[in-house]
């Protein structure tokens, strides 16, 4: 079946390029047929047009864009931030369109106005310095407003104050599975290598470190509103990049090191999923995925769950084969829920703790200490 | 090697005779031909082969990202059992075929075969050169280029597959063959593959620089040469600059991946155990490859901004407006574009502060860019435009390089890179300003010196439905893509459904899809009118565009040396369309200027 839509494709490709080729010969008509393959007067004049009409093209394929996928980019910001990263985009993007429109424009319309005609002589204008002054000066004043807004955002995004009152947060990533450890009671995150990794202390976290002692390591990532947040982020094997889109933030994780980027949340996934514009995306969505599930089920297959909003943190740099398949859904609650959250949840002490408890009486022969032994040597190396 | 180019002058008769008596065989005239005329059309073929198999690559992916993980007997066919399961893409070639692409598209394509195409054909006959500096390293360069070509066309053959970590191969994940399949023989072969290319790079560079400083002919001095040259020789400088750069980094990956140094590798767990390397750092390659990848960018991007510009002036018959500025644009893009890298790498985890820096120069750049694109607009302005298809590709250049350049304002700002960073977004800024604008350059190129490299025109028709057809279809693909990448669509996912997040963008990626396929379609067109033209196309005039420049005086038939007598000497600067007191509406290099004419342009 598909090859044969693909065989009909194609014949019907060839036969519109046949086409088109007579509609340019029958242009030709009329005009002497000397055939030497330079562009006469006729070509200039129907090429001419067509430039003009590429023009119209461009502008009616741009307000087609804006109107039929201009919903889907990223809507309302939901950290502090954001607002400000958006602010700057809408200006620049005011910017882009008035000088797309008028470039393309002028280009098109001289390409139409000026096609070659027989007696036509071009005018000899070589250089024009105070043109050239012109236009080299105003996008330089222009950039350099750009630039000074662009500068201060990213000072008030990217340098993260140590004196503020913030909520440590590591973001761990290995192949295709993000994690995160909350630091706990003291804020501060225990130390941690990949040298320590072993049995359910997958994020390698060095447990003789009196910090490490209260942190907390979940797959699910829950924040508080109103809070920011100080992410640091670490890789156990390859690149991988934290994207949180909603929360216009992002930053690789590097084997290695340590990164850092810091937001405060400012809608709960509640307020988020009862937003006007959020009701309709979810709407839109789950009206194609029923129509993409009774195809399924007509095949047999199960059909597709229905989609409710949740924050996600993806992963932005190529990572692997299942690279597309990383993510871990993000909660944002209020102060109270996420206090309560993240109470229940066990420390990485205990967890240690449980895990060895439930491993000695299965094993007595010492080999837990054996590869406590190797896994020091290891340290002691490093 | 200069000497010999002085004996060529000097004793040209001789030369001549010379010809007559040792008829060149078959092998050192059209295999290993030291002929820079004969050299360009080898670099032309084996990079218009090279650009079919990366185009097809595309083409295959884009059909999985709009109907994902569906079955395609081509796929099948193709790709194998292995790699299309009952006709289905897996993920591990997809990640390969997006690699290869890149790979092939950027160096093979776009650097090779558009730079070195018409740096060979037009730098000799344009500045009035009997040959390269040196021929001989000039034919060593195609044939590492060749070379290189297999190798890297090679590693589509091996068991695990090609190359698979990104046209940017970031280790670790290019470096360590657990973490992805792609990253063993594979990469040793894309690895190898690169550092030959290189070496060719390199050679052509050095010849490039050399022939243009000291072959000169009499009278063309460097502010009479045309702009095509200035930025032949200005991306051969830059060429020198960056290439050693890459070459170094791929030499320290090699070192990493086979012999145990960690220089960009540190603290890593993999499939279970803990790998030795300690104290390197990723960030330190994305460093290396971003430095000479920016300016490799422009490696490729102002060799066609050369040929538009000739181009331009050419079929408005008028000159080129301000072709000062444009020298001076040139040497400022060339500049600039080696301290912008770091734009790459906003989200690396570099210090903040070095971001602030690259944010600064990058967008200065916008500034002579912005210039270039007035200059051409101006020239076309008030002109008698001959609308051939080279013509036509040069005015679609300068719309897809404003179009994709301005999206460049928000990348290249990091505050506003934070949440398009390696999404869709980048893919449609740098496919228009840099992918669909340098072949843009490239067929504008192809269509006007097609009679100076093969003595016969190419089919115009069939180049007006070439153009139209591409033009329409690369907006088709690239314009609606910045809308999901705004979206926060990540590149390089191998399906976007996976979770419903992105559900309703998939309409989007058939609509690219589909203009993909009809563009990519249409350029059987031009491979058509191409090879056929070779042998059936009308033969051509000496100069049919009415052209000032060299080249169009020396003779139809190539011969070695390419001017029968003496080189002509140049009395003027190459934009004398339509100059006042003349009866044409152009006057060649080589003609004196008359009694009392004056210089009108500064």
């Amino acid at each position: 079946m598909t090859s044969l839509l693909v065989i009909i494709v194609l014949v019907l490709l060839a036969i519109a390029l046949w086409q088109l080729t007579k509609i340019f010969d029958l242009t030709q008509v009329g005009s002497n047929a000397s055939n030497s393959q330079i562009a006469d007067d006729n070509d200039n004049n129907v090429q001419g047009y067509l430039m003009f009409g590429f023009l119209a093209f461009i502008y009616i394929f741009t307000i087609y864009g804006l109107i039929k996928w201009g919903g889907l980019v990223l809507h309302t910001p939901s950290s502090a931030h954001g607002g400000q990263l958006d602010n700057l985009m809408n200006i620049t993007w005011v910017l882009i369109f008035f000088v797309q429109t008028i470039t393309q424009a002028l280009l098109y319309y001289f390409a139409f106005k000026y096609r070659g005609k027989k007696d036509q002589k071009a005018l000899y204008f070589a250089d024009n310095n105070k043109l050239e002054f012109v236009w080299s000066v105003i996008p330089a004043i222009v950039l350099a407003g750009l630039i000074l807004y662009g500068l201060y955002a990213w000072t008030n995004i990217m340098f993260i104050d140590d004196d503020e009152d913030t909520i440590v947060v590591e973001l761990y990533a290995q192949q295709f599975k993000w994690s995160a450890r909350y630091s706990g009671e003291d804020n501060v995150l225990g130390k941690a290598n990949v040298r320590y990794i072993e049995g359910v202390n997958s994020l390698g976290v060095d447990m003789g470190d009196k910090y490490a002692q209260d942190d907390k390591v979940v797959t699910e990532l829950h924040l508080p509103k109103g809070k920011k947040i100080h992410f640091l982020m670490r890789s156990q094997d390859v690149l991988h990049s934290a994207y949180m889109p909603h929360f216009r933030a992002q930053m690789n994780c590097v084997p290695g090191m340590v990164t850092e980027f810091a937001f405060e949340p400012i809608h709960t996934t509640q307020e988020m999923r009862e937003m006007a514009f959020m009701q309709e995306k979810v709407a839109n969505i789950n009206a194609l995925r029923t129509k993409k599930s009774a195809e399924l089920v007509a095949k047999g297959e199960s059909a597709l769950d229905p989609y409710a909003f949740d924050f996600l943190l993806l992963c932005n740099k190529i990572c692997g084969t299942s690279h597309y398949n990383m993510q871990m859904k993000i909660v944002v609650d209020s102060p109270e829920d996420y206090k309560k959250w993240l109470a229940e949840k066990p420390t990485i002490a205990d967890e240690v703790k449980t895990a060895a408890a439930s491993a000695a009486p299965a094993d007595t022969s010492g080999k837990p200490a054996d590869s406590a032994k190797a896994d020091s040597k290891a340290v002691a190396v490093k | 090697m200069s000497s010999e180019a002085h004996d060529h002058a000097h004793d040209h008769a001789h030369d001549h005779d010379h010809e007559h008596h040792h008829k060149d065989t078959f092998v050192t005239k059209y295999i290993f031909s030291i002929d820079h005329k004969m050299i360009s059309k080898q670099y032309l073929i084996t990079g218009i082969i090279m650009g079919i198999i990366g185009v097809g690559m595309s083409m295959l992916f884009r059909m999985q990202l709009a109907w994902p993980e569906e079955s395609f007997k081509i796929f099948n066919f193709l790709l194998g059992d292995k790699f299309a399961p009952n006709g289905v893409m897996t993920n591990d070639i997809y990640l390969a075929l997006v690699t290869i692409h890149g790979t092939i598209m950027v160096f093979f394509v776009l650097t090779a075969a558009l730079s070195g195409t018409f740096s060979n054909l037009l730098i000799p006959l344009q500045i009035g050169a009997r040959d390269m500096a040196s021929g001989f390293l000039n034919m060593v360069s195609y044939w590492l280029f060749f070379t290189s070509s297999c190798i890297m066309i090679s590693s589509l053959f091996v068991e695990a597959g090609p190359a698979s970590a990104g046209w940017t191969i970031y280790p670790p994940l290019s470096a360590l063959p657990q973490a992805i399949g792609g990253s063993g023989s594979g990469m040793t072969l894309w690895l190898v593959s690169m550092a030959v290319f290189i070496a060719s790079s390199l050679l052509g560079s050095l010849n490039y620089v050399v022939t243009v400083i000291n072959l000169r002919t009499k009278g063309m001095s460097m502010t009479r040469l045309p702009l095509t040259i200035w930025a032949f020789f200005i991306t051969a400088v830059i060429g020198i600059i960056s290439f050693p750069v890459l070459l170094s980094a791929a030499l320290l990956l090699i070192m990493d991946r086979s012999f145990g140094t960690s220089f960009f590798l540190s603290d890593i767990y993999i499939a279970g155990e803990v790998l030795h390397y300690q104290g390197g750092s990723p960030v330190l390659f994305e460093h290396l490859f971003w430095f000479l990848g920016h300016p490799e960018v422009y490696i490729v991007i102002l060799p066609a901004m050369g040929l538009v510009s000739e181009i331009m002036a050419t079929n408005s018959r008028k000159p080129i407006f301000g072709y000062r500025a444009m020298i001076m644009s040139i040497l400022a893009i060339a500049f600039l574009s080696t301290i912008v890298w770091g734009h790459h790498m906003f989200m690396s985890g570099m210090n903040p502060f070095l971001g602030s820096v690259f944010t600064f120069t990058t967008l200065l750049i916008a500034i002579p860019s912005a210039v270039k694109a007035f200059n051409w607009i101006t020239t076309i302005w008030k002109g008698n435009l001959q609308m051939n298809p080279a013509m036509l590709y040069s005015i679609g250049f300068v719309s897809t390089f404003i179009t994709g350049g301005l999206t460049g304002i928000i990348l290249g700002d990091s505050t506003l890179d934070i949440n398009v960073h390696d999404t869709y977004f980048v893919v449609a800024h740098f496919h228009l300003v840099m992918g669909i604008s340098a072949l843009y350059g490239m067929f504008a190129g192809i269509y006007h010196w097609y009679p100076k490299m093969f003595g016969r025109m190419l089919n115009k028709n069939m180049g007006y439905v070439h153009f139209w057809v591409t033009t329409v279809c690369a907006y088709g693909v690239f314009f609606p893509m910045h809308f999901i990448g705004l979206a926060g669509l990540p590149r390089r996912y191998y399906t976007n459904t996976n979770f419903p997040l992105f559900d309703d963008l998939q309409n989007v990626n058939v609509l690219m899809t589909m203009f993909a396929l009809v563009g990519g379609a249409f350029q059987l067109v031009f491979l058509y009118n191409f090879f056929s033209s070779i042998f059936f196309g009308k033969r051509t005039v000496q100069n049919p565009w009415r052209s000032t420049t060299l080249e169009w005086t020396a003779p139809i038939k190539h011969i070695h040396g390419n001017w029968e007598g003496e080189i002509p000497h140049v009395h003027r600067w190459p934009y004398d369309y339509s100059k006042p007191g003349h009866d044409e509406d152009f006057v060649p290099q080589h003609i004196p200027m008359k009694e009392g004419e004056e210089q009108l342009h500064h």
